[in-house]
């Protein structure tokens, strides 16, 4: 594992983690997905993931001062220097579980850039309010969706339970506040009831009940990741890993 | 060299567009008249300026936004901007991007609206209209003008377009989202 960057860099990286590899799975689902209307959906929402990874990986690179740019960040580190939450890297499984892991972080991820909209740091600051209103749209999407799959079909509201079930296991690490995260001003555990108070009131649109509480699994930010991250990054860098500094 | 003048964006006015340009150097106005044909990439009926994407012209420098971060034309944007500027006789005009104020749907002028309607793209509500997602107002078909549409997706062929269908004349159509 590299020296730990300075915790501003942490941060950014935190972030542009976060978004990268989440927008790297749902771009999985480009050319798949059962109905154009989702294919463009999932396609769009990861080229916003991507667009924000771009950002604030560049920041870090920036606040770290030692010459690497957003490509460098996200084509040249292993698996344990990747900072993003275990959410994020869960496999697409069926498409309610993709909405599931949507759905759960998409509110977080607006609540987040809100709070972060307010930063005293101007950077941070610019590419949350920038990004604010992409997620916006992330957010209504999956809720749409949990509620028409949840309260829909027998099937669907199954495979929604099933899909949620799996990934509320990881909703405790986006609320896990530690001394990086302060570096910012920043107190994800403080945004833990307006999240509760959302999902809440989608679940109940979709007739869904909660997910039994689980044991939460941590890890991702300090880089203990699944094995899932591993397998992203040989295909998200293949290209990088064969022939290094490839350009075009 | 030009006084350092407060963009008129830092007020969270538009920047002038289009006509409003008469307190502008002769330089400045060369430039805004180049960037005034400089077309969007994926739309190109309206142009860098139309969008809003242009914030402010100075004789030094021209400070453009993306209109979403992930934008792909980003990129082309810049290099269209920089091939007018060059082939204009602007080559030390330098391009500056930045983020802050997030670009809004608001900024796209009239005039620009007027284009793309006449494209065939439903320009985007304005103002408060665009504060909620859910519960839009129905898009004006740009075709035959009838308000009897309804969304089919909120994510369309581009970042910035949504898809919808005229129930009046059947016809498909985009809508500009708002933003
Ligand atoms: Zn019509």
């Amino acid at each position: 594992m590299a020296d730990a960057p300075p915790p501003l860099a942490a941060c950014a990286l935190r972030l542009g983690d976060d978004a990268l590899i989440l927008g790297q799975r749902l771009s999985e689902w480009c050319g798949h997905a059962p109905a154009i209307e989702i294919d463009l959906s999932l396609a769009n929402v990861a080229l916003d993931q991507i667009g924000q990874a771009a950002h604030f990986l560049g920041l870090a690179g920036e606040i770290e001062g030692k010459g690497r740019d957003a490509d460098k960040l996200a084509f040249h580190r292993d698996v344990m220097d990747f900072a993003n939450c275990l959410l994020v890297e869960q496999p697409n499984g069926d498409f309610a579980q993709t909405v599931a892991r949507q759905f759960l972080f998409s509110h977080y991820q607006e609540l987040l850039y809100a709070a972060l909209a307010e930063s005293k740091d101007a950077r941070f600051a610019a590419i949350a309010a920038k990004a604010l209103k992409e997620v916006k749209y992330h957010a209504t999407l999956a809720s749409d969706w949990v509620v028409r799959l949840g309260d829909g079909a027998e099937e669907s509201r199954a495979r929604m339970i099933a899909g949620l079930d799996w990934m509320w296991r990881f909703a405790d690490e986006l609320f896990a506040a530690d001394e990086i995260d302060a570096a910012l001003g920043l107190d994800k555990a403080a945004l833990r009831s307006a999240w509760d108070a959302r999902i809440d009131a989608v679940l109940a649109d979709a007739t869904l009940e909660r997910p039994a509480a689980h044991r939460p699994v941590l890890g991702g930010r300090t880089g203990r990741h699944s094995e899932h991250l591993g397998h992203l990054l040989s295909e998200m860098q293949f290209l990088q890993r064969a022939y290094p500094g490839a350009a075009w | 060299m030009v006084t350092a003048q407060a963009p008129a964006w830092t007020a969270g006015v538009p920047p002038a567009s289009d006509g409003a340009i008469d307190a502008a150097s002769p330089a400045v106005q060369a430039v805004r008249a180049l960037l005034a044909n400089v077309p969007d990439p994926e739309i190109p009926a309206v142009s860098v300026i139309d969008l809003g994407i242009v914030r402010d012209v100075s004789a030094l420098r021209v400070l453009i936004t993306p209109t979403y971060t992930g934008c792909p034309a980003t990129l082309a944007i810049e290099q269209a901007i920089r091939a007018a500027l060059d082939g204009g006789g602007f080559a030390d005009v330098a391009i500056e991007t930045t983020l802050s104020p997030p670009w809004s749907t608001d900024w796209i002028s009239d005039r620009g609206r007027e284009k793309l309607r006449a494209y065939g793209i439903a320009p985007p509500p304005k103002g408060a209209a665009a504060a909620s997602l859910k519960n839009q107002a129905p898009a004006e078909c740009p075709r035959c003008g009838s308000s009897e549409t309804e969304e089919i997706s909120r994510f369309g062929s581009t970042p910035c377009k949504a898809l919808w269908r005229c129930t009046a004349c059947a016809e498909p159509f985009d809508r500009f989202k708002c933003h």
